[in-house]
């Protein structure tokens, strides 16, 4: 299951700040669930649209992820802007997730 | 033993390390499809251990293997590997899987996570090259990160579980723990979790890293117990197993040479093929020399010997050893003769064993020295020297090799002839040599103390070290004294001068003896001279007589004829004729004798 989530439609251009993301779960585990919730949450709060986010399932890409350098899941890989990031767990910590996508301090 | 082998077989398979050591002390090696914890402290070998398991499945049995590190970069792993002679590289391209598990610093952690993922990419993996090995590696750093007693209990349970319904032959957990406290709340789970825990130590004994494992669990099954040393080779991790407990070695009856002819003598015709021998004595006293003699002899019968020695260069003993006419040089060159010199500062026992058998494997020896074996105890305590020196003599003895080791011992008193590694007690033959002073002199002098299974000279003998070798000299002992050097010359020549003084003695006996013989052949000459010379008297007494019967007789005839009487029935004159006429034929048989006589006197 790969989906894509845009804050914007998908003929929209990606502005030049927008957040690149991907998302690593396994399908409908607890924890996996929660990351999605959460991660939503966070971006409809904080970026309005401006992200782009990729949901990866493990389960069924497991040799891409292992490619990818996953390790554990959920697992939350911020590809741009640069310094890329990684936020390895349900993402309930709110702000542990915001530090690492570079939306606060 | 056929029957409780399938038994276990059975109910509890096992499954190789191929480490050695290891797989004989957990007789057969890990449990199969079940998980081996493998816990210790930091660098006390957990993660070799893990690791060469799992070269050693791919390489000996072409089962892949994947490794998952959680505590260091794969790649910091496989060149720390590249220490040992696995060949990881070739191992690489198909056989062994390394995910780097590794949550960097960096990574912000934010709520819980589980290892659903891994462990969908570790089957995928594994369906992938087929791997039978799994390696967790630095488990104790993941739980770490879990946070939650509850999330560790579940995490492990779910790698349980996957463990088993993906049909992994072997799992292995390693984990920084050592005995006294740990930061994974579970650890007693883990314990329980598992099926075989394995505990590595690493301790600092004398300056020196001693490596140790035991196996301190293992499910429904018997293990050996205890501490075993281990020690890290070319080849990798070796431990010494148990040594079996019985001594299954076949004595040879074949004797070598021990290095020169005197000594053999005394040792009842040389040592025996494949037997070890102890040669002890303080410093100075030729042990070196001894041992020198013996690799030299067992080149020149064309036999590879391995000279091992500690803490002086192998080209100073050969050099030193030409001084006493040993020469080592040319067998070196011809490759007869394998010499190795070892530091034994800060190098644990176990490490020099691991050592000596690979010298042992590559130069394939009939004869081997070590000089001094007493040098492994110099760093890292004495118990596991005395456990070196002893299965180092069982090695040696179980490849037939006679082997000649010298120890040092400090002290000249008798009694301190037991050598700190207590290797006196498992040696055939033991050799002391000392010095002996007296007269102001320093001597070296031999003793066998011990010989087994054979006669031997119980006398101490002088050690003398001249050009064309060692020789032994006899020694006195006069008025309970041993006598050697000088003393032993003086000695010597006194029984010289005494031999000399019994040979006159006995030349002069030998005159007066010959000399009382002629005394006697004259006096017999002289007897015979007036034997003669009785004799001829009598002859000529009888001859006189002779002339008067036959004048009277003829005077009787005279008369007669001047009377005209007659002449017969006369008995007179017939009783008369016989006389004479035996006298007559006697006169000259007289004469004949006295010729002969002469004759003879005059030869």
């Amino acid at each position: 299951m790969v989906r894509k989530k845009k804050g914007r439609a998908s003929s929209d251009p990606v502005t030049a700040t927008a957040v690149v993301m991907v998302l690593y779960i396994t399908d409908s585990g607890p924890n996996s669930v929660r990351a999605v919730a959460n991660l939503e949450a966070i971006c409809k709060e904080h970026l309005q649209g401006n992200f782009r986010l990729e949901i990866i399932d493990v389960l069924q890409y497991p040799l891409r992820a292992l490619a990818d350098g996953v390790v554990v899941t959920p697992s939350l890989a911020k590809l741009f802007p640069l310094p890329a990031a990684t936020v390895v767990g349900n993402l309930s910590d709110k702000s542990g997730v915001l530090r690492a996508l570079g939306i606060v301090e | 033993m056929s029957e409780t082998k399938k038994v276990v077989q059975q109910y509890l398979p096992k499954i190789a390390t191929g480490i050695q050591g290891f797989d004989e002390l957990s007789h057969g090696g890990l449990p199969r499809n079940r998980i081996t914890l493998l816990k210790g402290g930091p660098g006390s070998g957990k993660t070799v251990f893990a690791l060469q398991s799992l070269v050693s499945a791919a390489r000996q049995r072409d089962e892949p293997g994947i490794f998952v590190a959680f505590e260091e970069r794969p790649q910091q792993i496989i060149a720390n590997a590249a220490g040992f002679q696995w060949d990881m590289a070739a191992l690489l391209k198909r056989k062994l899987f390394f995910m780097d598990a590794n949550l960097s610093p960096g990574v912000v952690q934010s709520g819980e996570f589980d290892l659903r993922g891994m462990l969908a990419m570790l089957k995928a993996k594994k369906e992938q090259i087929g791997a039978r090995w799994i390696v967790f590696d630095g488990i104790d750093v993941l739980l770490t990160l879990l946070q939650h007693p509850k999330s560790e209990i579940r995490e492990i349970y779910r790698i349980r579980d996957w463990l088993a319904e993906n049909e992994v032959d072997a799992a292995i957990f390693t984990a920084k723990i050592d005995g006294h406290g740990t930061a994974i709340a579970n650890y007693g789970f883990l314990q329980f979790m598992v099926d075989c825990v394995i505990e590595f130590e690493s301790r600092l004994e004398c300056g020196v890293a001693l490596h140790r494992v035991q196996v301190t669990k293992y499910r429904g099954t018997a293990f050996a117990k205890g501490e075993y040393p281990v020690s890290f080779g070319a080849g990798g991790m070796e431990i010494a197993g148990p040594e079996p407990t019985e001594i299954q070695q076949v004595a040879s009856s074949e004797r070598v040479s021990a290095g020169f002819e005197r000594l053999d003598t005394m040792l009842g015709g040389g040592l025996f093929r494949g037997s070890s021998t102890l040669i002890t004595g303080v410093p100075g006293t030729s042990k070196t020399t001894i041992s020198g003699k013996f690799a030299e002899a067992a080149c020149r019968r064309g036999e590879r010997t391995l000279f091992v020695s500690f803490d002086e260069g192998a080209d100073r003993i050969a050099q030193n050893l030409t001084s006493v006419g040993i020469q080592l040089k040319p067998f070196v060159k011809s490759g007869m003769l394998r010499m190795y010199s070892g530091r034994t500062e800060s190098i644990a026992a176990e490490d020099h064993l691991v050592k000596l058998k690979a010298l042992i494997a590559e130069h394939r020896p009939l004869c081997m020295v070590i000089d001094p074996l007493s040098a492994i105890a110099k760093a890292g305590g004495l118990t596991a020297a005395r456990s070196v020196a002893n299965r180092f003599i069982y090695t040696a003895k179980e490849q037939k090799i006679t082997v000649v080791v010298t120890a040092i011992n400090e002290g000249d008193q008798p009694e301190a002839e037991a050598t700190d590694l207590q290797i006196s007690t498992i040696a055939d033959t033991w050799i002391h040599l000392s010095y002996l002073i007296r007269g102001g002199e320093r001597n070296r002098a031999l003793t066998i103390i011990k010989s087994r299974g054979t006669q031997h000279s119980n006398q101490v003998r002088e050690l003398i070290l001249s050009d064309a070798g060692p020789v032994l000299a006899d020694v006195y002992t006069a008025g309970g004294e041993v006598l050697m050097g000088t003393l032993r010359w003086e000695k010597e020549d006194e029984e010289r001068a005494k031999t000399i003084q019994r040979r006159s003695e006995f030349d002069q006996k030998r005159m007066a003896l010959e000399l009382a013989e002629a005394d006697t052949h004259a006096r017999i000459k002289a007897l015979e001279h007036d034997l003669k010379r009785q004799r001829v008297e009598l002859a000529t007494y009888f001859s006189d007589d002779q002339v008067r019967v036959v004048s009277a007789s003829d005077r009787q005839k005279s008369l007669r004829r001047i009377r005209s009487a007659d002449l017969t029935g006369r008995a007179a004159p017939g009783a008369a004729a016989p006389r004479q006429k035996r006298y007559g034929s006697n006169g000259s048989g007289t004469s004949e004798k006295k010729n002969k006589t002469e004759a003879r006197d005059g030869s």
